[in-house]
């Protein structure tokens, strides 16, 4: 019998092996919606990386002889009521919304994470130090903690003219980027909001995964702590932390325009989303002057809509059971109050 | 039970203690500027000296505490640097504000996610469910200050309408003219809900399909139940618990997003009071209304933790 098997020299087949490209194509068909989030998003990056040098309107000059004019060939989104051009003002806006959102989840998922894995691995009084501590700050509401971390750093307090005394961030423009030191400020506020919510869940992740059995084995062969947590539990974090980064940058994106709608964000005339529907734009909404208001509101949408249609997308490729809508009860959207 | 309800409620104590420490901590950064403030630039040292003696700057840390501490409990929470009203008295004017935004966006939210949600999961790849999607996806992204802002703007340039409140009468409470004074909630409560519905929306939904996909769900069709009955019977009360979880996170959001709707809608709440005196520096005020807000949604949170506790019988016998 077994000669008779053998001697069928059944050949392997080979099946054609798939370009990279032709995989990318197919996902991207079956996904329409992420598709389009990803193109929103990097229109995004686009117009904050190169939004000086684009052709369009003057964003920051006054011109007022050119108040007010709705939209127009030479003005696509019109004018606000300084003659600024509004696409040019919401190009730029771009530029600080990408900036905040991406300075503030580094600096907060790095804090956070460190803390968390610290956390959870070391275990007994240096995790219930530092939960307690989580505890504290998250017993505040978002914008209330916001709120008072502004109040505590804004204009003319003792902590923001120490900053300025002491350290050597610039003040004004630095590399392109106007108010250096305010942005630098609201970032690392938004950023303890964001680290503060990833303690919590990344600690989660690393006490069950020192449950596993490797875990005792690499003790046992003799590898330190530092060793054990950088080369099996940061790896294994790593997933959840990109998952954790997709979820924040919009909120923390909402976070800079809501403060700044609130005026209490980025100073006075800096282009940003937020601060553009307040102030003399919303006075103007009551004469009927929609566009200074319309456009960067629908940009700041359409920015958060983009981030959550490619976070869906990408948490229903890695884990289709989670498609549904659910991905961890609503996570991903934007915060209620923002 | 009674033990995870008694050390849910005895960890609440060290929590506020460190959450008043924090704050009052915080805001000692800046009590320096606030005397600055209040005199401007025009001061001698003289008087800002004085000026800080007179507002109990200069004590020790301590003592400055336990004082705060002990007003707090006796309910004297300080004075408006502004205006010199007590706190107490502004917030006894403004709470009645913030919880009825709150309450009917609360109620809005519920009445309008639940049974969109519902309904989603019901007839899941449908129509409905995809109207539904994109509502919930827009829900999700559009921020609530520019849908106030669009709501405004396009209900004057369409219909001519402005917020009530915006005109000559300023607010109306209830008691004087209910209807009225719905009309002035109506808007604002309809334009936080809908933030808050969209996430309501998407975790009924995921339930909802979790829980359609249970065995109890399939012996109850298979009695030969009509569908109403399995869904209301069966499938909502058990999809509604992870639901009262999330409310609880939701009401943090909510109160930061009552400051944010009350400026846009010139609704006087407590929001709009905090907001007012963060930009005044007005530091006796924010210290206790960010006391307050973080004392309310601990309080919430209890209440969700110890509800979870009781809705979910299998933790209860656990």
């Amino acid at each position: 019998m077994a000669q008779d098997v053998a001697a069928l020299e059944i050949e392997a087949v080979e099946l054609p092996k798939k370009p990279a490209w032709r995989k990318a194509l197919t996902l991207a068909r079956q996904h329409p919606l992420g598709v389009a989030g990803l193109l929103i998003i990097v229109t995004l990056i686009f117009s904050g990386v190169f939004g000086d040098i684009l052709p369009v309107g003057d964003a920051e000059k006054l011109h007022l002889d050119e108040k007010q004019l709705a939209p127009s060939l030479s003005h696509p989104f019109g004018t606000d009521n300084l003659g600024r051009d509004v696409l040019g003002r919401t190009i730029l806006g771009a530029r600080i919304s990408l900036l905040v959102g991406v300075v503030s989840v580094t600096v907060g998922i790095t804090i956070g994470t460190a803390l968390g894995v610290i956390s959870g691995y070391a275990g007994s009084f240096l995790d219930s130090v530092i939960q307690r501590g989580v505890d504290i700050l998250l017993a505040f509401p978002a914008v209330v903690l916001l709120l008072a971390i502004i109040t505590v750093t804004g204009d003319d307090t003792a902590f923001k003219d120490f900053i300025i005394d002491y350290t050597r961030i610039p003040e004004n423009t630095f590399l392109g980027i106007p108010v250096f030191l305010d942005i630098f400020i609201i970032s690392v506020g938004i950023g303890i909001a964001v680290a503060v919510g990833t303690v919590r869940v990344v600690r989660g992740a690393v006490l069950s995964l020192k449950e596993n059995v490797y875990i005792d084995a690499a003790r046992a062969m003799g590898a330190s702590d530092w060793r054990i947590m950088m080369r099996h539990i940061f790896p294994n974090v790593a997933a959840l932390v990109v998952v954790l980064a997709s979820i924040f940058l919009p909120i923390a994106i909402l976070a800079e325009a809501a403060i700044s709608f609130l005026g209490i964000g980025v100073p006075e005339g800096t282009p940003s989303w937020g601060a553009d529907l307040t102030g003399n734009n919303r006075e103007d909404t009551r004469n009927g002057i929609w566009w200074p208001v319309f456009f960067p509101g629908l940009a700041l949408s359409l920015v958060v809509l983009g981030f959550n249609l490619l976070g869906d997308t990408f948490r229903d490729i890695a884990d289709p059971r989670l498609r549904g809508g659910g991905g961890g009860g609503g996570g991903g959207g934007g915060s209620p109050g923002l | 039970m009674r033990e995870y309800i008694l050390r849910r409620l005895l960890l609440v104590i060290p929590i506020m203690l460190g959450v008043a420490l924090m704050t009052f901590l915080s805001f000692q950064l800046i009590a320096g500027d606030v005397v600055d403030l209040k005199c401007g630039f025009t001061c001698s040292d003289a008087v800002r000296q004085s000026l800080r003696e007179e507002l109990g700057l200069t004590r020790p840390l301590y003592q400055q505490f336990g004082d705060w501490l002990w007003g707090l409990a006796r309910g004297d929470l300080g004075e408006s640097l502004a205006t010199n009203v007590p706190v107490t008295t502004e917030l006894a004017r403004r709470l009645p504000i913030t919880l009825e935004l709150l309450a009917l966006t609360m109620v809005f939210s519920i009445l309008l996610g639940i049974p969109a949600g519902v309904i989603s999961a019901l007839r899941p790849g449908s129509i409905i469910d995809s109207v539904v999607r994109v509502i919930n996806v827009i829900g999700l992204s559009v921020p609530s200050f520019y849908l106030a802002i669009l709501v405004i703007l396009f209900g004057f340039v369409w219909f001519g309408w402005s917020p009530p409140q915006f005109g000559a009468g300023g607010h109306v409470a209830f008691y004087e003219d209910p209807w009225v004074n719905l009309q002035q909630f109506l808007f604002p409560a309809l334009v936080l809900a809908f933030g808050s519905s969209a996430i309501i929306m998407r975790l009924t939904r995921s339930s909802m399909l979790e829980v359609l996909r249970q065995d109890y769900i399939r012996t109850a069709w298979s009695k030969g139940l009509r569908e109403r009955a399995v869904v209301t019977r069966h499938a909502i009360k058990n999809a509604t618990i992870p639901i009262v979880t999330i409310l609880g996170l939701e009401a943090g959001g909510l109160l930061g997003g009552a400051v944010i709707i009350e400026s846009i809608f010139a609704l006087n709440g407590v929001g709009k009071y905090l907001l007012e005196s963060v930009i005044l520096r007005d530091l006796f005020v924010v210290q206790s209304v960010v006391l307050l807000f973080a004392a309310v949604y601990v309080m919430i949170n209890l209440a969700v933790d110890v509800s979870y506790a009781w809705l979910d019988p299998r933790i209860r016998y656990s």
